[in-house]
Order: C-alpha cells, then sequence, then structure tokens
C-alpha cells in the first residue's frame, strides 16, 4: 500500500473528485447491507447451539468426506492449471501461428459463459452418450473437468503479461553461454514468472473450492464419493439443517480467507521482486 | 520441434476443455433444425426466465456500477482509517462459494433472521425477485471497482487539480476529467458484472425458490431442463445464454485495447 500511495503522489490537499462524506457513507453502507449483514448473519447462524454443536456439524462425516474431495480437487486444479495455464501464455506469447487471436479471445469464454452451461457442455461431450465414447459423468475425473474449465483463464491471464514485459535479452545471454533451451526456462523464464503463476494458482484453487454451478451436474453428487462442499452445504440447506450448512460455510469460508491473504502476500513480493 | 509439440499441446488441452465442448452444445441444440430450437427458448416459461434474468441483471448492474465508481475513488484517494480494511471486503465476494452467498441471504432474511421480520410485513424477500436481486448484487460487486482502482491511481490527480485551480465546481471536474479519463475501465467493468449477473446460478438457486415462470432466471431454467430430461430445452436456452457469453468476450475485445 506504501508503493500505491507514492504513485498518487503527495497527500494533496485538492477535493476534487474525491468523494465526500455522504457518497462514502452511502458506498460503505451499501457494502454493508449487501455483503457484510449477510455474512456476519451466516457466521452468526454457524454457532448452533454452541461450539460443540458447531463441530459436530462441521465434523459430521459426509461433510468431512466432501471437504476433503473438495480440497484434493482443488489442489489437482491448481496443479493441472499452473503447468497447461502457463504452457498456453507461453504459445500465446512467443508463438506465431495463424488464428493466436481468436485463440487468446476464448481465453476470457470460461469468466462470460454461465457455469450452469459450462456443466451442460461438459456433460454433453464427456457424459453418457457422448460423441467420444468417453464417459466421466458422476465420476471425480469428470468433477475435475468442470473444474478445470471454469478455472483456465486465471494462471494464463496471470502469466501473460509478465511474459510479455520478460526481457528476452537475458534469454539469448543464457543460450549464447551455451545453455540448452530448457536449461533456459528452469533458470532464467521460469523465476521470473513464478509469482504470477503463484497468485494465477491462488486464484484458481479458491475458485475451484467454492465452485457449484460448473459442478452440480456432472458430479451427479454422490455423498462420500463426487459430493464437494458446495453441494453438500445446498444439500443441507434444502432439507433444512441450516445450521449445518453454516458450519460447513464457514469453514469454506476460513479456507477461502486464506488463500486470499496468501494472494496478497504473493502480490507483495512481486512488486518487491519488481523493484529490485 | 519442441515448440511445436507445445503448441499443439496448448491448442489441444483448449479445444479438449472448451471449444469442442462449447462447439457439441451449438450442434445439440441445432441439430433438429433451427425451428426446433427456437420453438423451445420461445415457450413461455422461458421467454418469462429470459425477461427476469435481464430484469435482475438491469437492477444489479446499474446499482454496482454507481457503487463501483464511488468505491474505487474512495480507495484510490480517500485519507481515512479503516481502508485496506475496506479494500479486502470489497474482494471478498470473489473468494466465496456462490452457495455460501445464498446461504447467508437465506439465513439473514429467512425465518428467524435477523431480518426475517420483514416478510410479515408483507416484504417478501426470500424466493421472490428481491432476493434474487440481492444474491446478483453480491456475486457481481467486486468488477467495476478492480477495474477502475488501477487506472485512477495511473491518472494521477494533477489534471483534476488544475482544472480546480481554474474554477472548476468538484462535479464539473469529476463529469470533465475524471469521468472521461476511467471511462473504459468502467466499460470493462460493466461487461464483466453484466455477465457475471445473467450467469450466476448458485447464489440464485439458493434464494429463489425455483418456482417456474415466477422466480427461474435462464440458467435455473436450463437446470430445470436437464433435471426434467428435456435436453431441447436446455440445449437451446445454453445456446442463448452462450450467445451473450460470446458477446461479451467481444465487447472485452473492444474495450481492452484502448488502455490496457
Amino acid at each position: 500500500m506504501a508503493a500505491d500511495a507514492a504513485v498518487v503522489g503527495a497527500p494533496s490537499r485538492s477535493r476534487a473528485a474525491r468523494p465526500g462524506g455522504l457518497a462514502l457513507g452511502l458506498a460503505t453502507g451499501y457494502l454493508s447491507v449487501v455483503v457484510l449483514l449477510p455474512l456476519a448473519a451466516l457466521v452468526w447462524a454457524s454457532r448452533g447451539q454452541g461450539p460443540a454443536e458447531f463441530w459436530q456439524q462441521a465434523t459430521a462425516p459426509e461433510a468431512v468426506a466432501a471437504l476433503k474431495l473438495t480440497l484434493g480437487l482443488a489442489a489437482a486444479c491448481a496443479f493441472v492449471n499452473a503447468v497447461a495455464g502457463t504452457a498456453i501464455a507461453w504459445v500465446l506469447v512467443r508463438d506465431r501461428f495463424r488464428g493466436k487471436g481468436l485463440v487468446d479471445a476464448v481465453i476470457d469464454l470460461p469468466f462470460a459463459l454461465p457455469t450452469i452451461v459450462a456443466g451442460l457442455t461438459l456433460l454433453a461431450l464427456y457424459g453418457p452418450g457422448g460423441p467420444f465414447g468417453l464417459d466421466v459423468a458422476f465420476t471425480r475425473i469428470g468433477t475435475l473437468f468442470a473444474l478445470l474449465f471454469v478455472t483456465l483463464p486465471f494462471v494464463v491471464r496471470a502469466v501473460q503479461p509478465v511474459l510479455l514485459e520478460l526481457d528476452v535479452e537475458m534469454e539469448q545471454a543464457a543460450a549464447s553461454l551455451g545453455a540448452g533451451s530448457f536449461e533456459v526456462f528452469r533458470r532464467i523464464v521460469f523465476p521470473n514468472l513464478l509469482p504470477a503463476i503463484l497468485s494465477g494458482v491462488a486464484l484458481a484453487f479458491a475458485r475451484a473450492v467454492g465452485e457449484f454451478g460448473a459442478v452440480v451436474l456432472i458430479s451427479g453428487n454422490i455423498p462420500f464419493k463426487t459430493e464437494v462442499s458446495s453441494v453438500y452445504i445446498f444439500g443441507q440447506l434444502q432439507s433444512g439443517n441450516t445450521s449445518g450448512a453454516a458450519a460447513v460455510s464457514v469453514v469454506l469460508l476460513v479456507i477461502s480467507l486464506g488463500v486470499l491473504l496468501g494472494i496478497g502476500g504473493v502480490r507483495r513480493w512481486r512488486t518487491r521482486y519488481d523493484r529490485v | 520441434m519442441s515448440r511445436y509439440l507445445l503448441r499443439f499441446g496448448a491448442l489441444g488441452y483448449l479445444a479438449f476443455l472448451l471449444l469442442v465442448p462449447v462447439g457439441f452444445v451449438f450442434y445439440r441444440a441445432f441439430e433438429h433444425g433451427f425451428a426446433h430450437a427456437w420453438a423451445a427458448v420461445t415457450t413461455p416459461e422461458a421467454i418469462h426466465a429470459l425477461e427476469l434474468t435481464l430484469l435482475i441483471a438491469a437492477i444489479a448492474v446499474p446499482a454496482n456500477t454507481v457503487f463501483g465508481i464511488v468505491m474505487a475513488l474512495a480507495l484510490v484517494r480517500g485519507r481515512f482509517a479503516g481502508r485496506g480494511l475496506l479494500n479486502a471486503a470489497v474482494d471478498l465476494p470473489l473468494a466465496l462459494s456462490p452457495v455460501i452467498v445464498g446461504l447467508a441471504l437465506v439465513l439473514l432474511y429467512g425465518r428467524g433472521g435477523w431480518l426475517g421480520g420483514l416478510a410479515g410485513h408483507g416484504v417478501r424477500i426470500l424466493f421472490a425477485v428481491p432476493g434474487m436481486v440481492l444474491a446478483t448484487m453480491f456475486v457481481s460487486l467486486p468488477f467495476v471497482v478492480r477495474e477502475v482502482v488501477p487506472v485512477l491511481r495511473e491518472i494521477g490527480t494533477e489534471q483534476e487539480q488544475a482544472a480546480e485551480t481554474l474554477g472548476a465546481h468538484p462535479f464539473q471536474v469529476f463529469r470533465r476529467i475524471t469521468l472521461p479519463a476511467i471511462r473504459w475501465a468502467v466499460a470493462y467493468g460493466v461487461v464483466l458484472t453484466t455477465a457475471r449477473a445473467i450467469g450466476e446460478f448458485g447464489a440464485v438457486s439458493a434464494v429463489s425458490g425455483n418456482i417456474e415462470g415466477q422466480t427461474q432466471t435462464l440458467p435455473l431454467y436450463v437446470k430445470a431442463q436437464v433435471d426434467g430430461f428435456d435436453t431441447a430445452g436446455a440445449y437451446a436456452s445454453s445456446v442463448v445464454l452462450a450467445l451473450i457469453a460470446i458477446a461479451t468476450v467481444v465487447a472485452l475485445r473492444v474495450i481492452q485495447p484502448k488502455e490496457h
């Protein structure tokens, strides 16, 4: 934040184009009513009849199985994204071929496409009766496909700008000193990309932990097998066990916040790295 | 050689995960002819779902746009205690599962909730449009703020100070200097907000009650059609939503080079 303040300049005496007290109050009020008040109600409700009940709800066998699966799938999704996302970013920046602009535009599609449509597209192609005879519906692999679909842009869009600004001369120097292309990547390119990759991976992980719409059709939602936490929470809500739903939600909330703080840490590390 | 391998791998991954599946939904929607697909998206339920989706977006997007601009100005230029906290709070919706958002609203406005008493006074929030609007506002709240903040940081305040020195009223400064400078960032944020508002499923699903012809948005309608084994309706409605998504991507492309 110190760097941000430096960009804006010394605290100005001007009040130009800065929201006054009333506008700021209204904006903060809006944020409170839309976001903070419901979340406070959620945390309040999660306590149920006390800590014992919270613990019991959060550690119900089905809830724990769902959470384990969610974290495992999110980790797998993050790993695949780290590799595939970096490769795609590399191809988009360094490679040259016809239709590259189109491919670049397509990367944003998962952000724009409604998640339920994403789920349906995967179910149509990789579900029962699909044209390739490949049926992964109602399996963990199918669920992972759905998560990979919706998280595709994160690593690509984080790595791309860094790769664009990377100085090719460094790589040329290494190559002229006899480094092979893999060694150049490992010792020059990769260390420069790492903060961006980590930041993209963290976003993808957080998104995968909470994803619902894309997963709900293809996972089949079989308890202890393909049921992820968001689907479990939805099920508990539908069957009227709101304190159980709230308890598991708070656990997910804490995980998401941890990841969010982690992203902040990576960003700070990255800006320090840039300045050196 | 390794270059071609990498290109082939990256494009293959994209095709396998993204292009072929989306293309296949278009194929399935139109395999029995255009008229068939048209009939499936013009049933009264489908039209009502589309209208409701657009109505909710028409309320949530302007609200989040005005909020986004004010909040971005406050975050970049304000000097007040708790700015860092406010900054983190704006990002919260990005880190939350949509289902949790829906659940939080149910717990706040449902029976026994802090604002559950509203229902007794004839103000229906849950299982009605207001709850769906609130859910949509929640999940699409950060986009305008996040797009406008970096641009505001970059432009600084010199021009505005000059205008002020020349006697411009603060609102005049905002309208003639600040707003033109951030307009593409605002537009980008609005497009992202709209896409999210139209496509939201989990949060809206939890609060809507999913009553056909009443509280069913187009994404909920798609899910209901799949559950009811009416795949023709599901694929045709998905194509409508996919076309909106493609229009979104095109809009982002048109806007992007102007600033990014």
